[in-house]
This record gives structure tokens, C-alpha cells and sequence, in this order.
């Protein structure tokens, strides 16, 4: 079958570029690692692609808050190539602090309405740990359908990933449009995949994230961002303990098929 | 010029900063409000700014900002970087200007900090000092702090002739104490009569190259001195011996072993081994103590870096971290503090968030370590930073060319990091800071991110051949040893600075992060151009390779440096040196003391132990996963509860195969006052029995040293060294496991006082199948525990003999023929018979069998026979049996706890065969229960089934102990706070 060109988008502190573009070939995908740089030179360069993975990492440091300056290069230079790509279909997504770079770039929200944004952890500091995440059977996204209401296993990695909306009414919209694509589950017994909502406890919710949510998507359902990593767990060896199965390579392998 | 300040709703630093208050005995403060500030110097009209804002500095849900003059507040303390320190914020700030189409503009950032409740002026004096700034490195005062801004304009360079003919020995000290060249006499005379036979004075840049290149920081000169030791043995008897070098006695150690999977050892940036039949494995250790001692975040994140560029000069991509940090107790009392030292807590929280920016940054997992408190390392904290690189056989160039360019890649050169090479070849003293300023840096992993991208695409096109970092002595280091053979030429003009106003000397030796040197070949330069264009990295082409085996430096038209390649590299006058060391006359103190211990409480202590309990928080801030290959994590079981023995990582790029990498380390500074040769062996033994628990091949295991010791010119300072250093030689044999690389860090001394004696056993190993690692954690009730080695009577080095305070000076005797038990395990586990696996470490068995219970959730029922009885045992260990108690404890090597299936029972005891015997089994209980009876020994593997119902909690004897504890209680102890899984 025809792998289609997924573009993994590298700017300067991308990471975890090589496992995402790992996860992208595992799925069928024909992963191209490019830097923004080589993009934004190339007028239309992003049409050659059937879509676009934003990975992990710390862009340009993080130095001025998560994401920030990828967010502003994103919006400078590819934001209309961006938005075209996620008008016709293209899926996008942005995992970790590619996430954060689409939440604060206004890919996922218009900026003068973008009532939430990623805040610091409630812990304080860098969080590296697993986390079971449900994906909301509610969510619009048309390419995570065929995930819905299924259950993954993969760590979290970073600093500021703590949901955070102006107010609950934010939420609530959110929700009623099928926006939300992530959530934290507890964990179940021994480590295994739970079912019950994490309800804002530490660890099962990593960050202190407003009802628990870990990823949304855009109002179109084709840009996705999650903060957790679900290329770090493509095959069994790589989950600590619990039961075989809740692979995050289900998202790749979603990704993929529907760039064909 | 703009002002700017953002304030973003409870940000974690605000927080931290009253807890972090009461904790220095600030009780008034009630509450802080923390501000971003950032400095606008350029043309910017109001919509500008709020553009800038808009886009950039603040965020719409969370943040508040302030343009202009701040309201006023009762209490503001405003903190910034000193000029010159790296201040990236700043500079993405000018960068995102440039991308809105302002600008141009020069950015500087503060912090800004208002603090609300009762404080007087001695109370935000306090707080200022010892939490808000760090004045090795930041400005700060009450009330609003002007920017200081990069100076723009160059003052005047010069190269200064520094006048050395006709000074006697005293001046000549004096001189070299003046300048921190940390050079002694010998080495003073050798340079004064180089250039009195040329007729002519040193330049300052001469001078300041020659102090690098032989600093015993870059020169090894103890490691490479002629030795005498004296050795009083406990009898009375003096041995005196002659010792002609320790690093040859390590290497030579090494190459006596004729191991074929060896590809590159002691001569590079970092050792080299075959992984598969395609790639090879780099690994180096490093410390970076006296920085970390002076600003921690800095010293610890430098540190991480400049092991990751060791990595990289031997041409391997970096693929993972380790770290083990050495502190001073995190309760001191703040009395015991000496002036001038910043306490335990304040290093270790700045040391822990140092090494977890850096490596989290640069997407490298952080995946081994080891937290040690003791008093002795309260002035002199030590940071041992490690990692491991991938690269294919063959492909790391070494042999520069006449004619090659002399490439610098990566980061600007600044005035930082100045004398680091010199500054850590002495002491510490309360006046340090003052001195040091320079020579303490903070890093900039994303510009060593593009380094690591650049250095492996450029090795896969054969773009150069050499590479180098640029670590202490600078450019005058990496150029001067890479140009050893030939000679170079270098126009310091060239070089990209942060900031202009460096003089010659100060570019020339500066030690500023996140540099590599390459030689390149002048038709390969382009390439390499369009390669650092591509990842963001800054390239300068400073000279060329001659072949006049001179050392040429210029600036533009100033002639900096003409010196004779020999006089650098092997004009340094070898030292002879004094050793003395007496061995402590065995006692075994007051083991009586033990009778009347109470052993459930004696556990749970031991498990709440600060060199003990659980190092989730730490290991939690750093990110173990990145890279996917993480098989076993530092923290494990179902919940993460457990400790990791050794790390077990499957590299990316190798996922075509099951063998998968590991990596431990073994340190025991407790046994070095005591027996320093013992030490090394039990610290050998440590890193070997963690790659054993998780099921790596024993005879595939390469060995790291690194050394940290007080002033090696006290003779009895030297004298445990090379006493550890001949516990290192005798390990590599009885092991059969070479030593790849090393490296000595001497004078961590404050006023003074030596650092313990601390050798780090870093232990690189593979696991066959990476199905079958194995870790701490318990994971079936019914399955069999097994005890792999014989305990010890002697308590000396032990966590238990330090708690209870037992003067027990008898060290268990090292492993005679440790790989016959190591080989067995292997076997067991590569088999697939053994569940779960654990070492017996500081704390002894009763620990381990706690922790292994804790890691899985369940409980255990084991009966362990009392040490010290039965045949062979008393051989090893001297005279007496040993209580019940004492066997709970001891830290005799070459131990292990498995679980195996009941299943297996046959196999395992005809694989182990005397090297161990079944103790009990795993349960469902949530109980902890050992029992050791001084008669009921069960060395035959016959297990009693059913005991009679009568348990008392915590008993002890003379005949029997018995720990009951719940794993509830164990998992609180040990620092579990969270619900279980």
C-alpha cells in the first residue's frame, strides 16, 4: 500500500522528532523530518505532505514560555499553509510541545477567543511519568473515529501541560462541540488500563489539568494536539507493567489512514 | 528604552519561595508575587509593544502585564543576570522581535519579586542572599534593578608580555597564585627557563595556555606522577612501594585483559566498545563539582553539557544521561552552615533542576543514578554526570591533516567560563565565589542540540577528520591536542563573541558552553556551512593544521601566542610525589549494642533513610522516556514504586535486534575511611550485581572510574588514593572487566577539609533479549525468593552502623572469584526462570527483600539463616557468628534476591548451586516477614510451610529477629505517598 508523506516539523530544541517519525512509519507512514527553516524558505512546500506531526520537545528553548516562539514562527510564516492543510482534510497533530505551540499559535482556536491555554504543571516542576488516557467518544475529530472510547497507556514528559480555561463556560463549549479529544483516566489495579475518570488527583492527572483533559482538537476535528506522548509506546516492550495492548500507535496508524 | 513586566497566576516559583522561606527560619513572609521583567532597548511605538506582548510575553488566560514605571509595592527585590552570564530569554526575545518585523532591538530579562507580610530589612536580606539570587552569577537589590545590556563597543585589545625573567621562587608563586594559574614551583621554573633560552617574556595568552594545558584538570599530572607510598598495615608492618603512574596501573590493568570487544580506551573524549556487529557504544563520566558548589543549576546543567560534547567528540550520537550527586545532609541546621557555603538543600534543588534542564532539553533520557547525603560533602557537594552515545564501528575520524581548517561550531565565545580548568585545580574557601565569578556558567542546551545534529550528519558524510570539545581550557585546550602532531594557526579575530571587549587571552581560553572544534578539509567546508545553516548552528573557520608543530595565535595583526607544541605537551615536569596510608585497627565496636534493637523499627528507619527511601521526586523532574527506548526505568514495578538497579535501554536505530544496553554504577564512600582498597571493590561489585539483577551478560561489562578526592599533595589523602586506585586494579582482574575511561577530579577541599574519598564505578553492560530484563519489583504471591551469596558478621561502611552508631571498623571482604555466582544469574535470566531480581545494598537483605515488596505491591514470608554459621562462612569474615540482627543488616557484596517461579525450582537450585538457596516466598498478604534463627538455619533449601501462629512484632534474641511490617508501612517509610495502584 502507498505510504503517504507525513511531514514531522523540526525547529531548533525539537526531540522527540526520530521516535514520532518511528511511530509514523510503524503505521504505514512515509515520515520526512524537515526544519521549519527548509519549510518557510519553500513557498507551498507543505502541500507535498498528507500531513504533519508536530513532535516534542523544548522549540527555541521554551525560553519564552512553552511553544511560544514556534507558535509565532507557525503563525509568521506557515500559519495560511497550515490552515489550508487542515481545511482540506489534512490531519495535524501536535503532541507535547508541539501542542502547546498549536494552542498558542491559534491553530486550535481563533487568539482573541483562545480561552484556555497550557499553564505550568500544578506540581511545579518537569513531570515524567505514564498515564492512561481516555479518547472522548464525544470528540469530533472524523480521523480519531475509529479510536473512540478506547483507552491508551504512554508517558507524559514536561514542565507546562496543565490545562487551564479562563472559566467553565470555556469548557463547557468546548464539550458541547466535541472539542475535547483526551482526557486522564485513573490507572487501573496494577498498572493496568483503567476506566474511571482521574478527577483532578495526582498522579492519574499528571498536572493539575481542568477536567482532566489532555488533548483537544480544532473545530474542523482535523488539528489534534495531546500533551502525553503516545509514540513512546508503539510496541509492548517499551510499558512498564499492565496488560498488553493500549498502544498510543493507534493514533499514528489513524493519522496515516486517513493522510491516504 | 521599554520596561515590561508579566506576572503569570500562581506560577510555581511563588510557591516554592515561602515554602522555601520558612525553611531558612523567614516566617514573616506571606506571600510573593513573582514578575518577568524584560528590558527594550530600540524603537518601539505603543502598538508596537502591544504587539510584542500580544504575540509574545504574555499569555491571555493566565498572565497580567505591566508596561512602564512597576506600581510601587512594599517589599521588591529585583534579580538579573550579571552581564556576560547566558541569557536566553533575551535573546529569543530580540529573535522574536526580528521575526514581527521590529527591531532591531537588545533585550535583557529580570525577575522581579514582591514580597508580602511582616519582613524587616535583615529578613529580605536574608531571603535575597540565600534564595532569590545567586551573586555568582546575578545582580540583585531592593527595588527596581537597571538592565545591563551586552556592552556594544570594543575597548582597547592588547596583548600583555608578562615579565618572568629573574623572579625567584617566591615571586614566581606569588605570580602564579595572582593570576589563578594554579601552577606549582616545578612547573613555574620549567616555563620561566623556556623563555629565558628564547630570550624573551611569556604574553599573558602564553602563559594563561601553558597554566590550561597543564592544569591537573586537563593534565592527570597526580594520576601521572611518580609515587611513593607508605603503608602501614594494622600489624605494624610498613610496606613502602613505588608506583610509577596510577593511570598506567589502570590501563595496563585494562589491556592485561585482551578483551576483543575494546575499540577505543583512555585516549579519546570518551571510552569506546562494540555494541552489535555494526555499532559501538561511547561512554564517559565526568564532575562538575566546584561549580555546582558555587551556583548548582549552572554547575550541574554545564556539567550535563560537557559530558554530552565528550560524547560527541568521539563522533556518537548522545542517546542517554546518568547522575550521581553527593550532598550535604538536606536537614542541616543552618548553624552548621560555613560561611561561604550555600546549604545542602539550596545545591541539591538547583543541582537536581540543573541536570534535568539540560538533559530533558537536549531529549536525552536521564536514565541512572544515586543520591548520597553525609556531612562530609556539605562544602564540596559532588556532581558526577554521565552519558552514552551510539555510533557505527569504525566511522570517528582522528587524524587531522597539515592544511585542514580549524572549525568551531556552536556557541559564541563570552567571558565566561574563564580559568574553569585552574579554578577546579584548587580548593575551596569562603572567599571563592568572589574569584571564581567567571568561571561559572549557565548552559544553552538547544544550541548543543544543533551541535548534535550537525557533528553526526557531518561524520556520515565525512565531512572532517577530527573532532574535539571544547571543554576546560577553551580553545587553547581542544586546538592545542588537536594539533599536537602537526602545529596550527588561529586568528582570534575570527571567532563569533557574544559580546565585543574580549581580549586575546580571554577568547583564547574562555571555556563558554556549547562549542566543538573540527579539523576540516578546505573543499569540505561548504558542506558543512550548508549543514550548520540547516540546524541553526554558528560555524567559524578560525585557522588551519601546519606542520610546523607551532602554535600560532593572531589577532588580526597582534601576535597572541608562538609556542613549540613540545613545550605544551610534553614540557611539563612529571611529579614525584609522597604517599602514606595506615590501615584502622579492626574492632567490631559495640555490636552488643544490637541485642536490644527493636528490628521492625530498625527497618523502617533504614528505609526512611535519606541514602535509602524513595527518589521518585528527583527521578520524576527528569525525562526517562524520551527516545523510546527506555526497558527498564529508574523506578519500577506497577505504580513506580520500586528502585531500579540498573538502567536497560534499546537504542533508536537498533530495533532490528533484541540486545538491548545497560547501565549501573557502585559507590560505597562509607568503606573509604576504613579501607579505601576495599572500597573500590565494593564499589565494583555494587555496579556488577545491578547489571546482574537485570540480566546483563557478566562478561561483557566495561568499567568507568571516576575519582574525587582532597589535595593530593597530603600525603594521606594521596595514600587512599592509591590505595583505591589499587582496589580498581584488582577488581578489573578478579571481574575480568576493563576500564574504558576515567577521569580524576583533586582538591574538592574547602578550607581545608577533603571531600570522603569518592571513587564512582559506572558499569556499562548488554542485555542479551530485552524481553527478559528483569527488575526489583515482586510479581506473583506463590513464586520462591531466593538468596544469591553469603552474608558477613563485620558491619563496617554499613547504613546500619552509621545510624545506630556502631564503631564496627571490619569491612565484609570484598568477592575473591565473583563472576562464578554473576555467570549463574545470567544464566537464570536469560532463561527466562527468574521474575524479578534484586541487589542487596545499603541496608542490607532486610532492605532489599522490603523494597522488592514495596516495587510490586505484595508481600513476602522469608526465613534467612543467621551469617556466620555453617560451613565456609567464618573463612571470609573472622572470628564470632553474627547476631540475627547483624544478618538483617550487613552489606556483604555479591549478593542478589531473586523471585522465580515455583515451577522453576529444580532448575534454579541446580543452576545456582552453592551460590545461593531458596528463603520463602512471595504472598498476597501486604506483610513483610523475615526471619532470621540462629538455628533453624535452612541452607538446604527445606522451607518450613506452616509456623506456628505465635509471632511477636519486632522481636529480637540472641537466637532469632523477626521483621513483621506491613508493605503499607514499608511503602511510608520508604516515601510512597500516594495511593497504591
Amino acid at each position: 500500500m502507498k505510504r503517504p508523506p507525513v511531514l514531522i516539523l523540526h525547529a531548533p530544541g525539537t526531540n522527540r522528532d526520530q521516535e514520532a517519525g518511528l511511530a509514523v512509519q510503524a503505521a504505514g507512514g512515509d515520515p520526512r523530518i524537515v526544519t521549519v527553516d527548509e519549510m518557510t524558505s519553500r513557498p507551498g512546500a507543505l502541500d507535498q505532505y498528507a500531513a504533519v506531526v508536530l513532535p516534542g520537545g523544548f522549540s527555541y528553548g521554551d525560553a519564552l514560555g512553552a511553544g511560544g516562539r514556534l507558535a509565532l514562527e507557525l503563525r509568521a510564516w506557515l500559519g495560511d499553509e497550515l490552515a489550508g492543510a487542515a481545511r482540506s482534510g489534512r490531519p495535524i497533530l501536535g503532541i507535547c510541545n508541539g501542542f502547546q505551540a498549536l494552542v498558542k499559535s491559534g491553530l486550535l482556536s481563533t487568539p482573541e477567543s483562545r480561552g484556555f491555554t497550557l499553564a505550568a504543571n500544578a506540581s511545579g516542576h518537569f513531570e515524567c511519568r505514564w498515564v492512561t488516557l481516555s479518547v472522548e467518544p464525544g470528540c469530533r475529530s472524523s480521523w480519531l473515529e475509529p479510536l473512540r472510547g478506547s483507552v491508551i497507556r504512554c508517558p507524559v514528559a514536561h514542565g507546562e501541560g496543565r490545562f487551564a480555561a479562563r472559566d467553565s463556560s470555556v469548557v463547557a463549549e468546548l464539550e458541547k462541540a466535541g472539542r475535547i479529544a483526551f482526557r486522564y483516566l485513573a490507572s487501573g489495579s496494577a498498572g493496568g488500563n483503567g476506566t474511571d475518570p482521574a478527577a483532578g488527583t495526582y498522579p492519574a492527572n499528571p498536572n493539575g489539568s481542568d477536567h482532566d483533559i489532555a488533548g483537544l482538537c480544532d473545530a474542523t476535528g482535523t488539528v489534534v494536539g495531546l500533551m502525553p506522548h503516545p509514540e513512546d509506546h508503539i510496541v509492548d516492550w517499551q510499558r512498564p507493567s499492565g496488560p498488553p495492548g493500549a498502544q498510543g500507535s493507534t493514533v499514528f496508524e489513524a493519522l496515516v489512514d486517513a493522510a491516504r | 528604552m521599554t520596561r515590561i513586566q508579566v506576572n503569570t497566576a500562581d506560577h510555581p516559583d511563588e510557591k516554592h519561595i515561602v515554602a522555601a522561606a520558612e525553611a531558612l527560619g523567614v516566617a514573616g513572609l506571606r506571600g510573593c508575587r513573582r514578575w518577568a521583567v524584560y528590558h527594550l532597548d530600540g524603537r518601539l511605538s505603543p502598538a508596537d509593544v502591544d504587539r510584542l506582548c500580544r504575540e509574545v510575553l504574555v499569555d491571555p488566560v493566565t498572565d497580567t502585564a505591566v508596561v512602564g514605571p512597576p506600581p510601587a509595592a512594599p517589599h521588591v527585590v529585583e534579580v538579573a543576570p550579571v552581564a556576560g552570564v547566558t541569557d536566553t530569554a533575551a535573546r529569543e526575545l530580540e529573535r522574536a522581535a526580528a521575526t514581527l518585523g521590529l527591531g532591531p532591538l537588545r533585550a535583557a530579562t529580570a525577575r522581579r519579586y514582591e514580597l508580602g507580610g511582616d519582613l524587616d530589612d535583615d529578613d529580605i536580606d536574608l531571603l535575597m542572599r540565600r534564595l532569590l539570587a545567586n551573586p555568582t552569577i546575578e545582580r540583585s537589590s531592593r527595588g527596581e534593578l537597571a538592565p545591563a545590556f551586552s556592552p556594544e563597543a570594543a575597548t582597547g585589545l592588547a596583548v600583555a608580555a608578562v615579565p618572568l625573567a629573574g623572579l625567584d621562587d617566591e615571586q614566581l608563586a606569588d605570580l602564579s597564585r595572582r593570576r589563578l594559574l594554579s601552577l606549582d614551583i616545578a612547573e613555574m621554573r620549567a616555563i620561566q627557563a623556556h623563555f629565558v633560552a628564547c630570550g624573551r617574556d611569556p604574553t599573558d595568552a602564553e602563559l594563561e595556555t601553558l597554566a590550561q594545558t597543564w592544569s591537573e584538570h586537563c593534565a592527570h599530572k597526580t594520576f601521572k606522577a611518580h609515587i611513593t607510598l607508605t603503608h602501614t598495615r594494622a600489624s605494624g608492618e610498613i610496606e613502602v612501594s613505588d608506583h610509577d603512574g596510577l593511570l598506567a596501573a589502570l590501563r595496563r590493568a585494562t589491556d592485561e585483559l585482551d578483551v576483543a570487544w575494546l575499540r577505543s580506551v583512555f585516549v579519546d573524549n570518551a571510552g569506546i566498545i562494540a555494541f552489535d556487529d555494526r555499532l559501538d557504544l561511547a561512554v564517559k563520566v565526568e564532575t562538575h563539582n566546584h561549580p555546582s558548589a558555587l551556583e548548582p543549576f549552572g554547575g550541574a546543567n554545564t556539567g550535563v553539557g560537557g559530558v554530552v560534547r565528550d560524547i560527541l567528540g568521539v563522533s556518537a550520537r548522545p542517546i542517554a544521561c546518568t547522575d550521581v550527586l553527593c550532598f550535604g545532609p538536606a536537614d542541616l541546621d543552618e548553624s552548621d552552615l560555613p560561611a561561604g557555603v550555600l546549604h545542602p538543600r539550596r545545591i541539591r534543588d538547583g543541582v537536581v533542576a540543573g541536570i534535568g534542564d539540560y538533559g530533558n532539553k537536549l531529549g536525552l533520557p536521564t536514565v541512572n543514578g544515586a543520591v548520597i547525603y553525609d556531612r562530609g560533602y556539605v562544602a564540596n557537594p559532588l556532581v558526577f554526570c554521565g552519558a552514552v552515545g551510539l555510533l557505527p564501528s569504525g566511522s570517528h575520524p582522528t587524524e587531522p591533516r597539515p592544511g585542514d581548517r580549524i572549525v568551531v561550531i556552536g556557541g559564541r565565545t563570552g567571558r565566561d567560563g574563564i580559568h574553569g580548568a585552574t579554578f577546579s585545580s584548587a580548593g575551596l574557601d569562603a572567599a571563592v565565589a568572589e574569584r571564581a565569578g567567571s568561571a561559572v556558567q549557565i548552559g544553552d542546551p538547544i544550541t548543543e542540540k544543533g551541535c548534535i545534529e550537525v557533528v553526526e550528519r557531518a561524520r556520515d558524510l565525512g565531512l572532517y577528520n577530527a573532532i574535539t570539545d571544547c571543554g576546560a581550557g577553551g580553545l587553547s585546550s581542544a586546538v592545542g591536542e588537536m594539533g599536537a602532531r602537526l602545529g596550527a594557526v588561529v586568528d582570534l579575530a575570527v571567532a563569533p563573541l557574544k559580546y565585543p571587549g574580549l581580549q586575546p587571552w580571554e577568547i583564547w581560553v574562555s571555556e563558554a558552553q556549547e562549542r566543538m572544534v573540527l579539523a576540516v578539509p578546505p573543499h569540505k567546508l561548504e558542506r558543512l556551512r550548508e549543514l550548520c545553516d540547516e540546524w541553526w548552528v554558528e560555524m567559524s573557520d578560525i585557522g588551519s593544521f601546519s606542520s610546523d608543530r607551532r602554535l600560532v595565535v593572531r589577532h588580526g595583526g597582534l601576535e597572541v601566542i608562538d609556542l613549540p607544541m613540545a613545550l605544551l605537551h610534553d614540557g611539563l615536569p612529571r611529579r614525584t610525589m609522597a604517599a602514606r596510608h595506615r590501615d584502622p585497627v579492626p574492632s567490631d565496636g559495640e555490636a552488643d549494642a544490637l541485642c536490644g534493637v527493636d528490628p521492625d523499627k530498625l527497618v523502617l528507619g533504614l528505609l526512611s533513610h535519606p541514602n535509602v527511601c524513595s527518589r521518585a521526586p528527583i527521578v520524576g523532574t527528569y525525562d526517562h522516556e524520551v527516545r523510546g527506548g527506555t526497558v527498564v526505568r529508574p523506578l519500577v514495578g506497577p505504580g513506580g514504586d520500586g528502585p531500579g538497579d540498573a538502567a536497560v535501554l534499546k537504542p533508536l536505530g537498533t530495533w532490528e535486534h533484541d540486545m538491548a544496553v545497560a547501565l549501573a554504577a557502585g559507590i560505597a564512600p562509607r568503606i573509604t575511611a576504613l579501607d579505601p582498597w576495599a572500597m573500590a571493590l565494593h564499589a565494583i561489585d555494587e555496579a556488577f550485581r545491578n547489571l546482574a539483577a537485570v540480566g546483563a551478560d557478566p562478561d561483557r561489562v566495561a568499567l568507568l572510574d571516576n575519582f574525587c578526592w582532597g589535595d593530593p599533595t597530603v600525603p594521606d589523602r594521596l595514600g587512599s588514593l592509591v590505595r583505591a586506585v589499587q582496589g580498581c586494579v584488582e577488581g578489573a582482574r578478579r571481574y575480568r572487566a576493563p576500564f574504558v575511561s576515567g577521569k580524576d577530579s583533586l582538591y574538592n577541599e574547602f578550607e581545608g577539609v577533603a571531600v570522603p574519598g569518592t571513587l564512582l564505578i559506572s558499569a556499562i553492560g548488554v542485555v542479551a533479549d530485552l524481553h527478559r530484563a528483569t527488575t526489583s519489583a515482586l510479581t506473583s504471591a506463590g513464586h520462591d525468593l531466593w538468596l544469591v551469596g553469603r552474608g558477613s558478621v563485620c558491619l563496617g561502611g554499613s547504613l546500619a552502623a552509621e545510624m545506630l552508631g556502631i564503631g564496627d571498623t571490619r569491612v565484609p571482604a570484598p568477592v575473591g572469584e565473583p563472576l562464578g555466582r554473576y555467570r549463574a544469574v545470567h544464566r537464570l535470566i536469560s532463561d527466562g526462570r527468574v521474575t524479578a531480581a534484586h541487589d542487596v545494598s545499603d541496608g542490607g537483605v532486610a532492605v532489599a527483600l522490603a523494597e522488592m515488596a514495596i516495587g510490586g505491591g505484595l508481600g513476602l514470608q522469608v526465613a534467612i539463616p543467621c551469617d556466620g554459621i555453617g560451613a565456609g562462612a567464618a573463612a571470609n569474615d573472622g572470628e564470632r557468628a553474627s547476631g540475627p540482627i547483624a544478618t538483617l543488616i550487613n552489606e556483604a557484596p555479591g549478593r542478589l534476591v531473586l523471585e522465580s517461579p515455583a515451577t522453576e525450582r529444580a532448575a534454579v537450585a541446580a543452576t545456582l548451586g552453592s551460590f545461593g538457596w531458596r528463603i520463602g516466598t512471595v504472598t498476597g498478604n501486604n506483610s513483610i516477614e523475615i526471619r532470621v534463627d540462629r538455628n533453624g538455619s535452612n541452607r538446604d533449601g527445606d522451607n518450613r510451610t506452616g509456623r506456628d501462629g505465635t509471632r511477636n512484632h519486632g522481636t529480637s534474641s540472641n537466637a532469632t529477629a523477626e521483621v513483621v511490617i506491613s508493605v503499607e508501612d514499608a511503602r511510608r517509610a520508604f516515601g510512597c505517598s500516594e495511593a497504591r495502584p
